[in-house]
């Protein structure tokens, strides 16, 4: 079983897809942080969309969470900038 | 509880009346309705918006906004709330979001709805594109939004990471 991940926004435009699947063969990152890593290793256009010094928020499983929130096969990872609804 | 999220324009009065049709011990109801300005003080200079554009996350916008709605239960003595966020393109003028409040009183009303609008301003994933002569941009989120749910208590960082 591998990682849902999803863009949305800005990050969805920058990386060009809205949904990804992380291969359950490379090995589940164990953090939100190491999910992020691990993305931006793969280079652009990850790289520079998921670069640390990019102000993103990450939910798992539809929750915000900080950085260091542990994840595990089946879970849903979402990257995306700061909230702008109201 | 109603939560909604759609395309679609809505009534206010008809939201309203639903709210408390059911409820005689309701003497109060509170709303608050975001609309689309045709400007933004973002630039150094206001610039002509004629529109936006509205994403959300399926499925966990809806869940966040229903937290919401839980905490300001717990918080504020009120009975029941409607919030209402629309999605997709809208034009300057066009309504964005509902949301409303009932209680015995004012008071809790008036809080309980300034409190749901301060939480789902910084909590809530939404994101609006806007759009003007010069193109289209994603909106920056602000520190000011932080600040006023920071008056609640909740310190939960948006526009700062």
């Amino acid at each position: 079983m591998s990682i849902t991940i999803r863009y949305f926004a800005g990050v969805r435009e920058a990386i060009g897809c809205a949904v990804e699947a992380w291969p359950a063969d490379a090995g589940v990152p164990s953090t939100a942080a190491g999910v992020r890593e691990a993305l931006v290793a793969k280079g652009q256009p990850w790289s520079m969309a998921l670069a640390s010094d990019q102000v993103l928020r990450i939910a798992v499983n539809h929750q915000i969470v900080d950085a260091s929130q542990v994840v595990a096969a089946g879970d849903e990872v979402a990257f995306f900038p700061p909230v702008t609804g109201g | 509880m109603t939560v909604r999220i759609q395309t679609q324009d809505f009534d206010v009065s008809t939201e309203l009346a639903a709210l408390h049709a059911n409820n005689l011990q309701v003497g109060a109801v509170c709303s608050f309705v975001g609309t689309v300005r045709n400007w933004s003080k973002q630039e150094p200079n206001a610039k002509d918006i004629h529109g936006m554009t509205l994403e959300h996350y399926p499925g966990m916008t809806e869940k966040a906004i229903e937290a919401m709605v839980v905490q300001a239960k717990a918080r504020f003595d009120m009975f029941d709330a409607v919030v209402i966020h629309r999605v997709g393109a809208l034009l300057a003028g066009d309504q964005i979001v509902l949301v409303a409040v009932t209680s015995t009183h004012r008071h809790e009303s008036f809080q309980a709805c300034e409190f749901l609008m301060d939480y789902l301003k910084t909590q809530a994933p939404f994101w609006k594109k806007e759009h003007t002569a010069a193109g289209a941009q994603w909106v920056d989120a602000r520190e000011a939004d932080d600040a006023a749910l920071a008056r609640w208590g909740i310190n939960a960082s948006n526009a700062g990471g």
